[in-house]
């Protein structure tokens, strides 16, 4: 086994000092405590962040650690103490399907500010194969990553990327996109492969329907889902470092989702996802499922929201109780030359980008928009390489940034300020979406300051607001339903 | 800029020199490599871990002005303030030179009395004088070349004389028109003609310029026909003055270019490599001995690996032991290997990282052996013992 040393380039605009950082191989089977430092969470802006001082894990073996330390109303900040990482929750986590953050080294990640990263376990079983990845320690070690990862269970790539796939009580049937051999993902072998990857949480095998479909097939998948998680819990060999999360499932019928959310809070398990959204369902429903899981699950454990997504929906969804989020979004939209912006989004392929001297975002402390124009970024997107290198770095960062002042707006006490002054930036107007409000009611957190006197449904707008608007105040297209994986970007 | 011989040796024309540029934090050694880059910043390698490559030998960059042609405006970079503000780099050495060898080539066909041609992503342009200075002076590099008017090996006597009395008569624009930016750079072509080369270094070396750009190699000619027509140029230019060439990429074409006397290299092959999955191995022994290290695996050699192969699957050590690059510090063979696999763009990141490390490196120990007095015995156990690797390669496969 070899060890790694670890180069911190310091600060760019001095001459670089190698100080290589001997890291220990992560292959311990036990609990690592030697792992665990307390963490002062650093803003870029040089605050020091909620420094809380570790706090010794209880007698009883645990992977995850779980302490709020500020609430308002539902929303709370927290602190989880992960095998490999101690996180502050809200956050959201990139996703790296393949092993990696597209084009981003693993320093560049660490100076943004990420603490957890996602794994697909689906893509990663197909290459490297989870086998290689147990044999060089775990994708820890593989990738050379010193933080916290999640895998998911497979079961959603596979349903949504191949044609043929099929679901029984036994498992995912498909056709291998290698060979078209037919293949089988039980709940027992994606807890395999899991196991085999290392991420300190793993996620059960469900069976996710589209919250578009309507009929007995939304029932039968959150009784299968019940019936799955007790094969998983069977299946996993590593709880003492790995956290097995369970998924709450039942479309957006409030029966369903209380009975999945009982049957999973009796297992009793480090943590809970709640599933099945971020697929088409319109706003209004998307909210309300989100409110009603946040409401029923344990107050001690850590909330998932799974695929979401855009800066509103996971303002929103944290008001309402959540800790976590995963999605695509902002790295997929910065491949397209979109960038994330307080106010919404900004199109840096558009022409009107190609003589703005400012930076993506003046109140964005990233080294992108520290540095470089929306001008030049603008001739890079979309045709080379670090145009789109340059643009996920900002996204994340503005990600990172968002989850970082959820988090302190919480503890300091002022979350619902925080809250109206999102809204009111990127709703100038005080055109802010009805089920923003109607969410924002059942949260608690008043928000008249930052809607117009009259507000009106935003499903319509005319065709003269969007001429008269700035080009990036076209966020309303994406705030009507929930639509993250068609191309809004184009 | 300024440049000043340290030391050169009589043996041949190599020298080693320091060059000081306005914006470096310190004074550049020479012969030294430029980063080839595209738009101005490198290919893969972000901004953020430019830094974490050997510094300052890596703070020259070749920068072509025709790249921003696509999509940027030279008053929008001129309101930005010029290229060291545009591009954050601001304790960067730039050097602009139309040509960058892999995607801005010039068209010889194309060239007119009024300018020179060059095929780009953009189609093809023809960049007249005027034009070419409004660039340089709103991007202000520290260096630029004057517009030459290149031609391949193969073109007509007469072709080859025109685009010799082109290129003069270009640097005379260049040079009245004086954009008040940077130390300009006299391009010296000829092609393969003896008689041209010799005509023009001497009218080149008539006029104030602060350096030479050495033009039209890389074109066809072939590698042994360049040590006369460097001997040619190089006899005539004064030994005060830098030269800097282009086209010569490979680690045998660099050596015959400092033998002959240039300072400065820009090299396509570092970019090429890792476009290929290819990673440099080759010994930096001060000797120049090229030590057998992995001539077993499928199409690699025992100067370079190509990390696409599945023997690389399960190779958890880095691609070089004793490498400080950022890749290999903290990346394997098995994870750049299979990013490859995958198409991930890490993988060109980590490789031009290491790549750009390795060959920077090299240019040290060469710099090293030429301060010795060795540098004629470097050559020469280089040269060899990597023909006999290649040659071992070839029979035995």
């Amino acid at each position: 086994m070899y060890s790694l040393v670890r180069f911190h380039p310091v600060m760019r605009n001095s001459i670089a000092i190698a100080v290589p950082l001997r890291l220990r191989p992560n292959i311990s089977n036990t609990l690592p405590h030697h792992k665990f430092r307390p963490t002062c969470f650093h803003s870029h802006e040089g605050h020091t962040i909620s420094c809380v001082p570790y706090s010794a894990p209880q007698t009883k073996p645990m992977a995850l650690h779980f302490e709020i330390l500020g609430r308002f109303n539902r929303a709370r900040a927290a602190q989880l103490t992960l095998p490999h990482f101690v996180c502050q929750t809200p956050l959201f986590m990139p996703v790296g399907t393949q092993g990696t953050i597209k084009g981003l080294t693993n320093n560049e990640l660490e100076r943004i500010g990420c603490q957890i990263i996602l794994g697909n376990t689906y893509h990663l079983a197909l290459r490297p194969t989870s086998e290689l990845l147990e044999e060089a320690g775990g994708l820890h070690n593989f990738m050379n990553w010193p933080r916290a990862m999640l895998t998911d269970s497979g079961g959603f790539q596979m349903v949504s990327l191949l044609h043929l796939a099929d679901i029984t009580e036994e498992g995912v049937t498909f056709q291998s996109p290698v060979d078209g051999k037919p293949m089988l993902l039980t709940p027992e072998e994606s807890i395999q492969i899991q196991n085999r990857i290392g991420a300190d949480i793993i996620m059960a095998l469900d069976d996710v329907v589209k919250t578009t479909i309507t009929g007995p097939r939304i029932e039968e998948a959150m009784y299968r889902t019940l019936r799955w998680i007790d094969r998983c819990i069977a299946a996993h060999k590593r709880p003492h470092d790995q956290n097995l999360f369970g998924i709450v499932q039942g479309g957006l019928d409030p029966e369903l989702r209380d009975i999945c959310v009982k049957g999973l809070v009796d297992r009793n398990l480090p943590g809970y996802a709640i599933g099945g959204l971020a697929g088409g369902e319109d706003k209004d429903s998307f909210w309300r499922v989100v409110a009603q899981c946040t409401a029923a699950l344990p107050e001690d454990k850590p909330r998932y929201v799974m695929g979401v997504g855009y800066p509103l929906d996971i303002v929103v969804c944290s008001a309402l109780g959540a800790d976590m989020y995963d999605c695509v979004y902002p790295t997929r939209t910065a491949r397209f030359g979109t960038a994330l912006i307080p106010e919404g989004v900004l199109k840096l392929k558009h022409r009107a980008m190609a003589d703005d001297t400012r930076p993506i975002d003046p109140t964005c402390p990233c080294m992108v928009c520290k540095n470089y124009t929306r001008a030049y970024i603008h001739c890079l997107v979309t045709k080379d390489a670090m145009g789109s290198q340059l643009l996920s770095y900002h996204n994340l960062y503005y990600m990172m940034r968002l989850s970082r002042n959820l988090h302190t707006s919480i503890v300091e006490g002022r979350f619902p300020k925080f809250v109206c002054d999102f809204l009111q930036t990127m709703f100038p107007k005080g055109d802010v979406p009805e089920w923003v409000c109607n969410a924002m009611e059942v949260a608690g957190i008043d928000i008249s300051s930052c809607c117009a006197p009259f507000p009106s449904c935003q499903e319509k707008y005319s065709s003269d607001e969007i001429g008269t608007n700035d080009i990036h105040m076209e966020l309303r297209l994406t705030h009507t339903s929930y639509r993250p994986t068609r191309n809004l970007e184009i | 800029m300024k440049f000043a011989v340290k030391k050169a040796l009589s043996s041949s024309g190599a020298r080693v020199g320091v060059l000081e540029v306005g914006s470096c934090p310190a004074p550049i050694e020479t012969p030294a490599l430029l980063l080839a880059t595209r738009k101005g910043l490198p290919h893969f390698i972000s901004p953020e871990l430019l830094p974490s490559l050997p510094s300052p030998d890596s703070n020259l960059l070749q920068v072509s002005p025709l790249h921003f042609l696509e999509g940027l405006s030279t008053t929008t970079i001129s309101k930005i303030g010029g290229l060291h503000q545009m591009l954050g780099l601001k304790q960067h050495g730039i050097a602009a030179v139309p040509r960058d060898s892999i995607q801005c080539l010039p068209e010889s066909k194309a060239a007119t009395r009024l300018g020179a041609s060059f095929e780009t992503p953009c189609g093809r342009l023809l960049i007249k004088p005027k034009d070419y200075i409004e660039m340089i002076s709103c991007m202000k590099p520290n260096i630029w070349a004057s517009l030459a008017d290149e031609v391949p090996a193969w073109v007509s006597e007469k072709r080859n004389k025109t685009s010799v009395d082109r290129t003069l008569r270009w640097l005379d624009d260049c040079i009245s028109l004086y954009p008040a930016a940077g130390s300009i750079f006299g391009a010296i072509v000829g092609g393969t003609s003896l008689e041209e080369r010799k005509r023009c270094a001497e009218e080149v070396a008539k006029r104030n310029v602060s350096g030479y750009w050495i033009g039209g190699f890389g074109l066809g000619e072939g590698i042994d026909e360049r040590p006369a027509l460097l001997r040619e140029v190089m006899d005539i230019l004064p030994d005060e003055k830098p030269r800097l060439t282009c086209g010569l990429g490979l680690p045998e074409e660099i050596l015959q270019g400092i033998a002959a006397g240039i300072d400065l290299f820009d090299s396509t092959y570092i970019y090429s490599l890792t476009l290929g999955g290819f990673a440099l191995t080759f010994s930096l022994d001060k000797s120049g001995e090229q030590h057998n290290l992995q001539s077993d695996q499928i199409g690699s050699d025992s100067t370079k690996i190509n990390l696409r192969a599945t023997a690389y699957r399960k190779d958890m050590s880095p691609i070089l032991e004793n490498c400080t690059c950022y890749t290999c510090q903290n990346h394997t063979k098995a994870y750049i290997n299979h990013l490859l696999n995958v198409h991930e763009m890490l993988a060109q990141t980590l490789l031009e990282i290491h790549n750009t490390h390795h060959y920077l490196r090299f240019f040290h120990v060469i710099r090293a052996a030429i301060q010795d007095g060795s540098f004629e015995e470097f050559r020469q156990a280089f040269l060899e013992s990597r023909r006999e690797h290649f040659k071992g390669e070839a029979i035995s496969t």
